[in-house]
């Protein structure tokens, strides 16, 4: 076990599959001697070459699109879109083509398609570098849609990616980079649909994916001081999605509250909170409350980008709220 | 002068007319209510794929688009299982998942057709891609209409195919109309072909209606692709003589002369002619071919209807892979 970056173990992960599976090949813009905007290809060039570290032109339709021709013959490209605004270009594809291929095909064609970039909200990166999307990705049959939080995670779920036959959305929050985490030496993979439990807690649950997981940690610590006691569960893949371990700890705690960058309509914290409704129902002590991002895109001004995005003090304040429902 | 051998003329006279003769049947079937969804046919369209898919085999692959039907059977999807994924059955080359639009038969390389214009193109040169990376001499053809070529697809997929010379061919079935808009009203730069040379890619414009031409044009881009030479745009020029779909009208953007002008172009009938002409085959020998055809298009109608539906139970398998 050492501590290496979120950042530095996504390119582990790719490192070690590539060097095992001839046929992972990564496209995207300035991937090849450039090592990636985000180093998510650093030193690959060198070893694997510009044929299986190809530089595209910019035109992510594009080469999304042949992606799912790839995928369908015999290789598995990863396609690195850098942000994932830009691929909102490539939706058609990957929702009509990518998603519904395997399904088209009655499944004698398989889909090892993997398609990575950053999400999130931070650095004045403004509306068109910091969109979250993967509640749009969860609504469509066919898309495996992971959103790690830890280093380790991080790694364990891209080889997990990268051994998978079905299209997998992988969304790498950019504010969480480059922080460190202990990650396990050697061969470490982490399942798609088993939420992790951050921290134990008794009396709310909290539900949070990405950058926000670290902040309800942090809002928890707080409270813990105080005596209050949060159970931080980060589900890592919102498709699909580990209800049993989050309908376990509302059956302990009796109260849920979902923290979500992402807008709240027909969003992430819905589906959770349906799910719970649906299931956990006679276990809940108080309403469900969720916690999102404005509905709004996202201002560049520091003091306007702040306004939009749940902080340390809201988080804490919709806690104590909860338990004072 | 057609120097082919007799039974190439018969073979791709024979292809012709089994699209012509499934084609016919699905339109027929179309009006007794056999068909469930839509049906674009490809009457006056058959030299084309049958020019094409002659020269692949089964590990070349070809991707579609909506007016499919012909190259699912040029590439080797049986009549039998055409006409039963038209008619819903569990039999049919999707197992009933796709219907006319969704025709899948990845054993014989046809990737699929498609209800969206334009990602047939990407994906062959995704399939070229696969193909260059793993050192085979296999090769990826996309067909589209002129429609395609106006889209985005179109320019980035040939972009692409040039920069990094895969093995792919770009077939244009130029037909005149994007589902009823004229090209010519359509395109800034009605001409399809020349466009290859925006991309450093060569352009041919072929007689559509002409299987010859196709197959000669076609023959030699293979050859090229296979042998490291990167992808070529072919444009068919061409013209589908029923309405874009069955049971659409047909004659609000092009008059009824102008079908019938096309008509007197008909590829089969103008192959078969000019073979007899030449004696390449007999009058006879297509007779035969004809008879044949007609048998099997018979036997494949009758084992469509006689095939049985899929199970509902099934509808939501295969949206994830199982492992």
């Amino acid at each position: 076990m050492r501590d290496i970056s979120f950042m530095a173990a996504t390119l582990e992960a790719l490192s070690e599959e590539m060097a095992k599976n001839p046929r992972i090949f990564v496209m995207g813009e300035g991937i090849g001697q450039r090592g990636g905007n985000f180093k998510t290809t650093h030193g690959l060039y060198d070893i694997y070459g510009p044929e299986r570290l190809c530089d595209t032109p910019i035109c992510e339709r594009g080469f999304v699109g042949m992606a799912a021709g790839a995928a369908m013959t015999g290789t598995r490209p990863v396609i690195d879109f850098m942000f994932s605004d830009f691929v909102l270009d490539a939706v058609g594809e990957i929702i009509n083509q990518i998603a519904k291929m395997q399904y088209m095909s009655s499944g004698r064609l398989k889909m090892p398609v993997l398609l990575r970039g950053c999400i999130g909200i931070g650095h004045s990166a403004a509306t068109h570098h910091s969109g979250n999307y993967y509640p749009m990705y969860g609504h469509f049959p066919g898309l495996r849609v992971v959103v790690p939080s830890s280093a380790a995670d991080a790694k364990g779920l891209m080889k997990t990616a990268l051994n998978c036959d079905d299209p997998v959305i992988f969304l790498e929050h950019k504010e969480i980079l480059s922080i460190k985490g202990p990650v396990p030496d050697g061969e470490h993979f982490v399942e798609f649909g088993k939420a992790r439990i951050v921290r134990e807690g008794t009396q709310v649950t909290v539900v949070a994916l990405a950058h926000m997981v670290h902040k309800v940690h942090q809002a928890a610590t707080k409270l813990a001081e105080e005596g209050i006691s949060v159970e931080l569960i980060d589900p890592r893949t919102v498709s699909p999605l580990d209800s049993d371990t989050i309908l376990q700890s509302v059956h302990k705690t009796g109260r849920l509250l979902i923290v979500d960058e992402a807008f709240a309509p027909y969003g992430f914290g819905a589906e959770v909170a349906a799910r719970v409704a649906d299931q956990g129902f006679d276990d809940l002590d108080a309403p469900i409350r969720r916690l999102n991002g404005a509905f709004a895109p996202t201002p560049y001004s520091p003091p306007l980008e702040a306004a939009i995005v749940p902080n340390v003090e809201l988080i804490t304040q919709a806690i104590r709220d909860l338990l004072d429902e | 002068m057609n120097t082919l051998p007799r039974e190439t003329v018969l073979a791709l006279y024979r292809q012709m007319q089994v699209i012509r003769q499934c084609e016919e049947q699905l339109a027929r079937s179309h009006q007794r209510g056999l068909i469930h969804g839509a049906c674009h046919t490809y009457v006056g369209e058959e030299a084309i794929a049958t020019g094409v898919c002659a020269h692949l085999g089964h590990k070349d692959v070809v991707f579609s688009t909506h007016r499919g039907h012909g190259h699912a059977l040029a590439k080797g999807v049986p009549p039998r299982e055409l006409i039963a994924e038209l008619f819903g059955r569990s039999t049919g080359c999707s197992l009933g998942r796709g219907g006319s639009m969704h025709l899948f038969s990845p054993a014989v390389g046809m990737m699929g057709t498609s209800g969206i214009v334009g990602p047939c193109i990407l994906q062959a040169a995704g399939a070229g891609y696969s193909f260059k990376l793993l050192k085979t001499d296999q090769v990826a053809v996309a067909f589209f209409g002129d429609g395609a070529a106006n889209n985005a697809a179109f320019h980035e997929g040939l972009n692409m195919a040039s920069i990094w010379k895969l093995p792919v061919l770009f077939v244009c079935e130029n037909n005149q109309f994007a589902t009823e808009v004229p090209s010519s009203y359509a395109s800034g730069n009605p001409a399809i072909a020349i466009r290859g040379v925006s991309y450093g890619l060569p352009g041919i414009e072929v007689d559509g209606n002409d299987v010859l031409a196709v197959y000669d044009v076609a023959g030699e881009a293979i050859r090229r692709a296979r042998s490291g030479g990167g992808a070529t745009l072919i444009e068919c020029k061409t013209y589908r003589t029923r309405a874009h779909a069955e049971g659409m009208g047909d004659f609000t953007y092009r008059t009824r002369e102008d079908v019938e002008e096309w008509k007197k172009k008909d590829p089969i009938a103008q192959f078969r002619a000019n073979s007899e002409a030449q004696n390449t085959a007999s009058a006879e020998d297509f007779a035969a071919v004809d008879a044949e055809v007609q048998a099997e298009v018979a036997a494949a109608m009758k084992f469509a209807e006689e095939s049985p539906w899929p199970e509902g139970v099934t509808a939501t398998k295969h949206v994830y892979c199982e492992v």
